[in-house]
């Protein structure tokens, strides 16, 4: 026997004890949706997982009004310390479920249970440990002392990274003092509803999340609906325009992350062994299924044939199959309509003249599947090395300067990630500053870590996630209280690392702080006025901080 | 390029540097090959460890472990009594379990190579055929603080007594020192005394002690420097030093191994040493081997583990495999 055709090692699901039919999670409770159910499958053979309720107008309208209630009774008259707590328990609970967890996401979105059990869930946990902590610091969040929550945050989250997107949204929402409505995407909202049960055992205050599923339409009344303060949405860039448009005009704060296609790129001085190793996470991780996938690999000319050899070698040995064997490298494709895309786009590529190279892998007979894939001879102008594939499919092209390199790698509509790879520190920092990419990494790829702000340019959207940045976009200065989210650039560039949030109408007196500083409601004036309270509100800081003690 | 004997070390060198052997020449080489990021390798190394071998993986697993040791004992007070009872566990690892494989080899100081040969008798021989070889640790073990000529005779003195395979230790001082032909020279020299009288030739493995070499980058740099000087194994470590095999270090010269094999088409063996106790770490091990260097080099040419408490912890698995539970340390022998 091949000692590399490993045993079956398949997690067990003994440890799910799913129900037959999920209903929606509003107001601390589980209750029938108005629109017809739906089912969510599994995308490795294609059985169906649960009936899952289907939200409609009505039932958004519920939801946004339970999480109004919490937030105007409860959850904003509690202090950060109360609130941390809570967040502290819910980090714990995903730790204690954490296998069951891992379990039900690669069960649910195809992924491999390496990387449910490796990645997703300990971020999970790391995600609202770090916000956990930031309940109570609020004034150190860089908006001076005493900063508003907005209010009612609408989310919206993708389908590729289920649990993980839930923790970047709601964590630093409910840290900051806001409530949520979150929808899960429709072909992934096992773990979501799990997570309702950690909320349900948490106990924390009913109505603070609410969880409601459901397809396009029903994102679409959600971020549409009249109560809500903040949109934040991570998906596509189609649906991210659209929902800039929905919102334009109204009080609404909105944090967009969307498509990407990322250069890695790779120096003839790379440490080659890491660098391939760091293409392959770039591109393979997750089926690709990664909006900061390294989906375009710039490689300099000189190397352009070893890089690829290497390559292919390596790809030889990656494991496609059973999202739950544990030597799984490479699961499934999430859904047919994303198998159609990618193919679609790789068959592009074929007839545009890239040379295709997958890797020799058996395809299972159910399910949605699609081996890791190399385009080679991919010029620029291919629809390869400009559309977001999300799949396994890599397109390798080549570069002569660091220069040509960096105008290469921004020669794109998205701008989210890179990676630079070269044993030349020197180099590193100055491709970095050229490249026009949220994150840039170094010698490494999709490595992500709570306290690091994540985001994008252009395309790819606005706003940080993450670290302090991200707690800013749940936030609004002092005095500016819910509706008057007019965020000056100055601020936002500050809170923000130099994005840019939409500047919104001024709402002002729906809330009886903002009648402290009237002023603020009057637009334009509004934008430098603030800029001006926020200042002297630093400005008074240390004083106020002496006289506390 | 296939047998080694048949070629010499400075003719190899010469193939691949394109330039004699001299310090400027073996730098420029050397510092040519792609670096190391140790961040990077780390990840590779705790990723390859995570792969879950179980039922039918595992017990063949177990088997190639025990096939792949080298049996050893370095001490002070080793005396022929020691050797002799360590010679009769790696002819019989599990006297409960005759379908147990033999050891690849006992690896033992050069003095007590004679006592190590005779008592292995008829077992003695090439771990293909099933027998056991004999091991010494030679050039002034394990520091190599020693002149050339006291190197060169500890190891003409270990295959007179009828050693299969030499375990040499670089002089790290050199290489650090940036003497990188130095290093070369004394390797070659040794592997000139390896041969034997009828034209055959002991296996060298060459001992980089990578605890003392610190970096990866210089673990790689010696590897390569080993083998180019005629080395037929690199191996990781003395066991005297207290950073001894690790994962990392194992994969980082896997993969030399393998870049030789693609680039000169021949194949070299690697053996790490000191610190693999578990079945649990050890078939990460083989993990590693089989997808770095590939499956071809899970033999015991190839391939070695240098340990002496391994073999017990794997004669457990094994048993438990076969029982379903647990026995006890009095349940195998010690050595």
């Amino acid at each position: 026997m091949s000692f590399l055709e490993y045993a079956p090692a398949p997690e067990s699901r003994g440890i799910l004890s799913l129900r037959d039919e999920y209903g929606l999670f509003i107001d601390g409770e589980f209750v029938d949706g108005r629109g017809a159910p739906f089912q969510t499958i599994s995308p490795a053979n294609e059985q169906r997982i649960a009936t899952v309720a289907n939200a409609d107008a009505r039932d958004v309208d519920d939801a946004v009004s339970a999480a109004r209630r919490a937030y105007d009774h409860v959850w904003s008259r509690m202090s950060g310390r109360d609130r941390g707590k809570y967040l502290f328990r819910i980090a714990r609970l995903v730790q204690e479920r954490a296998r069951e967890l891992a379990v039900a996401e690669s069960l649910d979105n195809g992924k491999p249970i390496k990387e449910s059990r490796d990645v997703d869930v300990p971020l999970v946990a790391a995600w609202f440990f770090y916000y956990a902590g930031w309940a109570d610091k609020l004034d150190y969040a860089g908006l001076g002392q005493n900063p508003r929550a907005l209010g009612v945050a609408a989310q919206v989250i993708p389908w590729n990274f289920p649990l993980l997107m839930l923790a970047w949204k709601i964590a630093p929402a409910l840290a900051a003092g806001n409530t949520v409505v979150l929808k899960p995407a429709e072909t992934t909202p096992l773990t979501a509803l799990i997570f309702a049960e950690i909320v349900q055992q948490a106990d924390l205050p009913k109505g603070v999340v609410n969880i409601i599923t459901g397809a396009g339409d029903t994102g679409a009344a959600l971020v549409g609906h009249d109560g809500v303060d903040k949109v934040a949405f991570t998906g596509s860039t189609a649906v991210g325009r659209q929902i800039a448009k929905t919102i334009a005009g109204s009080s609404k704060k909105l944090t967009l992350e969307l498509g990407g296609k990322a250069a890695n790129i790779v120096f003839d001085d790379a440490p080659i062994d890491q660098a391939i190793e760091g293409i392959v996470n770039g591109i393979f991780f997750n089926q690709g299924h990664v909006c900061c996938a390294g989906s375009r690999l710039l490689v300099q000319e000189s190397i352009h044939d070893e890089v690829v050899d290497r390559l292919k070698a390596r790809l030889s040995t990656l494991r496609l199959g059973d999202p739950l064997d544990k030597n799984t490298d490479i699961g499934a494709i999430n859904s047919r309509e994303q198998l159609d895309r990618i193919r679609e786009l790789s068959d592009a590529g074929v007839a545009e003249g890239a040379e295709r190279w997958s890797a020799p892998c058996e395809i299972p007979s159910n399910g949605f599947w699609y081996a890791p894939t190399i385009f080679t001879n991919v010029q620029t102008s291919h629809r390869i090395a400009r559309e977001e594939i999300f799949g396994p499919v890599l397109s390798v092209l080549t570069f002569r300067t660091p220069q040509e390199a960096i105008a290469k790698a921004n020669n794109t509509p998205y701008g989210l990630s890179a990676g630079i790879w070269t044993d030349k520190g020197s180099r590193i920092l100055a491709v970095a500053d050229g490249l026009k990419a949220g994150v840039v990494w170094a010698n490494t790829f999709n490595r992500f870590d709570p306290s690091s702000p994540f985001g994008g340019y252009k395309e790819s959207g606005y706003g940080r996630e993450g670290g302090r940045h991200g707690l800013g976009a749940y936030l609004a200065p002092a005095g500016l209280g819910r509706g008057a989210a007019g965020t000056p650039a100055a601020i936002a560039a500050e809170v923000a690392g130099g994005t840019i949030e939409p500047a919104t109408q001024p709402e002002a007196s729906t809330q009886p702080e903002a009648s402290a500083q009237p002023e603020a409601s009057a637009q334009p004036e509004a934008a430098s006025q603030t800029k001006q309270a926020t200042r002297a509100a630093r400005t008074r800081k240390p004083t106020t901080k002496g006289t506390a003690k | 390029m296939t047998g080694t004997s048949l070629v010499t070390a400075h003719e190899r060198a010469l193939a691949v540097l394109g330039g004699e052997p001299d310090d400027a020449t073996l730098r420029r080489y050397l510092h040519g090959i792609a670096g190391v990021d140790a961040v990077g390798l780390e990840q590779r190394a705790a990723a390859l460890g995570t792969r879950s071998i179980k039922t039918a993986s595992k017990a063949w697993a177990l088997d190639k472990i025990i096939s792949l040791i080298d049996l050893t004992t370095l001490e002070g007070a080793d005396t022929p009594g020691k050797v002799r009872s360590l010679a009769g566990k790696a002819v019989t690892p599990d006297p409960a379990d005759a379908s147990t494989p033999r050891v690849a080899a006992v690896c033992v100081y050069g003095d007590l190579v004679a006592t190590a040969v005779d008592a292995l008798g008829a077992a003695h021989g090439d771990p293909d055929d099933g027998r056991v070889a004999v091991a010494a640790v030679a050039t002034a073990f394990p520091s190599g603080r020693a002149s050339l000529d006291v190197k060169l005779a500890d190891t003409a003195d270990a295959v007179a007594a009828g050693a299969d395979e030499i375990d040499m230790v670089i002089d790290r001082g050199a290489f650090l020192a940036g003497r990188y032909s130095l290093v070369f020279d004394q390797i070659a020299a040794v592997k000139e005394v390896c041969r034997r009288a009828d034209g055959t030739s002991a296996s060298l493995k060459v001992i980089l002690e990578t605890g003392e070499l610190v970096t990866y980058d210089n673990v790689r740099r010696a590897s390569w420097l080993s083998i180019l000087a005629g080395g037929d194994f690199i191996k990781t470590s003395t066991g005297k030093v207290s950073s001894a095999a690790t994962l990392p270090v194992t994969l980082l010269m896997l993969e030399v191994v393998r870049d030789w094999h693609r680039a000169t088409g021949q194949r070299i063996g690697v053996k790490p040493a000191g610190g693999i106790r578990t079945s649990k770490d050890a078939i990460k091990y083989l993990v590693t081997v089989a997808e770095t260097a590939g499956e071809e080099w899970l033999q015991p040419h190839l391939f070695r583990f240098g340990a002496s408490s391994l073999l017990n912890d794997v004669l457990l698995q094994r048993q438990k495999m076969r029982s379903g539970h647990y026995s006890g340390a009095d349940y195998v022998t010690i050595d």
